[in-house]
């Protein structure tokens, strides 16, 4: 819950609610890519996400 | 009042406390797991934090992140839509882990506090200063200014790769900010990559080789050419625009296309630990110029934006200290103060002291002194107990000095006959560099000694230079510099008096030959352009180290030493007693001087752990 309220106040500050379903999306998307797993370490990279 | 500030999730992470505005206690995460720029949740960072202040997590008044994820998120959504379809495995890599962890961050960061200690959820406030806002607080509240300039500079935080902010008092206020892709940082990082380093820890090594580049030859011109015309715009104001054709990291899961910059520059990129040859050095050289260039345009826009006189600076471009001894020299401002901590970990500080100057609106009082850094002490300090037990528990004999005076002339006599010493006191260093807390010293007259640290103390590559910590009242003495350098974050040449004439062929030599060439009375810390990362060292902030340097004059009548960092290659730096005992017996130091022991190398039992330190740390 306490994301969803962080998540909507950000989108309203950066009256950015165009990204509001992308990040749904995402989000239903991501239970499937989750169980993959995955690492943000790429050797040849910088840490950018 | 006590903050807490936290830097996590990429690289570096850290924790620092202030109490009342006073910087109390900072440490990188790296030093306690022994990963060297561990991503990791800073969990001892913070038990020591906390038990350095005597604080539990109940006690802390706010919790501050050094940047604001959702923001971060933005855009890395906006990046992925713009380049679509391009970047898809990218993405895939990426949102798993912003989807598992970082989109939740306060979960995360509650699940990791309660591995520390209990605290009650509803009263702990969480606070996310933006990235480079963070770098500025880290930067301009403990410098000795009321006001300045502040000039940041990164590879990415949220949006942000660098900014121009002005302090005064306690408000800072942006000014002026680059967005990503368009990044210095990233731009060192796409060379330091094409060039066989390791991105986010060789760019050091990057700007330690580019010395060896030919400034007489016509490649370095061309590439200085080649780079202008093709990857970077440079503009008016030191902002620059990077043609994302040549770049792949906005989308992909490396710096540069590899082809397009083979066909750009006439070699391919260099594999890792392989031959460097003079093009990759001649290249070096260039990024290095027009690194040079940028902050320099940066910094004299930063002038026009505010007037000041004064000019304080972090990020990680911040730690490149040839840029800011050209900077410096070119005197366009007064006085620059650089925080030592320049990069991620230092974002924790800076975190912390936003938090309190600017949410909670707080007074800052300006530092007397040097700046309110302490020196950058401010990691643990280790008791003679734990060296007692340190030694039972290795059988090491050592020998106990009641005073100090006579460890410090003893140690001063070894160093002087040729020894290389392991030097352990006081509180571990906050930041990269190793400032005398935790440091391997050597005797920097000696022609044979960056040779002999390099390959039979830190193993590392032949080419790297090593720095001077030199006595503060005697910097102007050796080198051309006016003022201080504490942290080891400013380049200056060896005066022109201590330089002896070199070869009509010099630059044209093989690269290693070149760099045996006797080119001053303090050879080991005269790099191959002259040049020294000098370190001042004052009475006031580290009494122990000034008082060996004092001795080592006495003995030989320079009051200087060289000064590495108390590791192995791919080690982070030493932090216990024990951390140094290992380090020295596996390598060929010749001393080790913890507290007030003195650890011989010849007298210590054979080392029997089976444990090698080339499996146990990653090549950086």
């Amino acid at each position: 819950m306490d994301f969803l309220k962080d998540l909507f106040k950000f989108l309203g500050a950066r009256k950015k609610f165009w990204l509001a379903p992308i990040i749904i999306v995402l989000l239903l998307l991501g239970i499937l890519i989750v169980i993959g797993g995955g690492s943000a370490l790429a050797p040849f990279i910088y840490t950018l996400f | 009042m006590n903050i807490l500030g936290i830097s996590a999730y990429y690289h570096d992470s850290a924790a620092a406390i202030i109490q009342d505005g006073e910087i109390v206690a900072a440490a990188q995460e790296e030093r306690f797991t022994r990963i060297k720029h561990d991503p990791a949740f800073p969990v001892n960072a913070v038990k020591f934090c906390l038990e350095y202040s005597g604080l539990s997590l109940d006690q802390v008044d706010a919790f501050v992140f050094y940047d604001k994820p959702l923001l971060k998120f933005e855009r890395l959504l906006e990046t992925y839509y713009g380049f679509a379809p391009k970047g898809i495995k990218s993405f895939m890599m990426a949102i798993p882990v912003w989807l598992k962890e970082k989109m939740f961050l306060k979960r995360e960061i509650y699940a990791e506090l309660e591995k520390i200690g209990p605290f009650e959820k509803s009263k702990l406030k969480f606070l996310f200063p933006e990235h480079h806002l963070s770098h500025a607080a880290s930067a301009f509240y403990p410098s000795p200014f009321k006001e300045a300039a502040i000039l940041t500079l990164d590879g990415v935080g949220e949006w942000a790769t660098a900014s121009i902010c002005y302090g005064n008092g306690k408000e800072i206020k942006i000014l002026k900010e680059l967005d990503f892709p368009h990044s210095l940082g990233l731009l060192y990082s796409a060379f330091t990559y094409f060039l066989g380093f390791k991105v986010n820890s060789g760019e050091y090594k990057l700007m330690g080789l580019a010395p060896y580049g030919n400034p007489r030859s016509e490649k370095v011109a061309g590439y200085v050419k080649t780079i202008k015309e093709h990857l970077i715009d440079i503009k008016a104001d030191g902002s620059v625009w990077l043609n994302q054709d040549y770049f792949d990291y906005a989308t992909g899961l490396k710096m540069v296309h590899d082809s397009k910059w083979q066909s750009l520059f006439g070699f391919s990129t260099r594999e890792s630990e392989s031959d460097l040859e003079q093009h990759h050095c001649d290249l070096g050289y260039a990024i290095q110029i027009i690194t040079e260039e940028i902050v320099i345009k940066m910094a004299e826009h930063a002038k026009e934006l505010t007037g000041s006189d004064n000019l304080c600076m972090a990020g990680g471009v911040a730690l490149n200290c040839v840029a800011n001894g050209k900077l410096l020299r070119k005197y366009i401002f007064k006085d620059i103060f650089i925080q030592p901590a320049a990069g991620d970990a230092g974002g924790a500080l800076g975190a912390a002291l936003a938090a309190y100057h600017i949410h909670y609106g707080k007074d800052r009082t300006v530092a007397t002194g040097l700046d309110a850094m302490k020196g950058s002490y401010l990691g643990p300090l280790h008791s003679d107990l734990e060296v007692d037990l340190m030694a039972r528990k290795y059988k090491a004999p050592f020998h106990l000095f009641d005073n100090f005076d006579e460890l410090a002339t003893r140690t001063a006599a070894e160093l002087a006959e040729g020894n290389v010493v392991g030097w352990f006191q006081g509180r571990m260093e906050f930041g990269p560099r190793a400032l005398g807390g935790r440091s391997i010293l050597g005797d920097p007259r000696n022609p044979e000694m960056q040779k002999k640290l390099n390959l039979k103390i830190k193993y590392r590559e032949s080419f790297r230079p090593f720095a001077p910590s030199v006595l503060a009242e005697e910097c102007e003495k050796y080198f051309d510099h006016k003022g201080i350098s504490p942290y080891m974050l400013l380049v200056a040449d060896v005066k022109e008096d201590r330089r002896k004439p070199i070869p009509a062929n010099y630059y044209e030599m093989p690269l290693m030959d070149r760099l045996y060439v006797p080119r001053s009375d303090v050879q080991a810390i005269t790099h191959l352009d002259f040049s020294a990362r000098i370190q001042s060292v004052h009475k006031e902030t580290n009494p122990k180290y000034y008082r060996l340097l004092e001795k080592f004059r006495d003995k030989t009548g320079f009051g200087m030493l060289v000064n590495t960092s108390f590791n192995v290659r791919g080690e982070p730096i030493v932090c216990t007693p024990e951390d140094a005992y290992r380090c020295f017996m596996r390598t060929e130091m010749d001393f080790l001087v913890v507290n007030n022991c003195l650890f011989v190398k010849t007298e210590q039992p054979a080392w029997k752990e089976i444990d090698n330190w080339k499996t146990e740390f990653k090549l950086d």
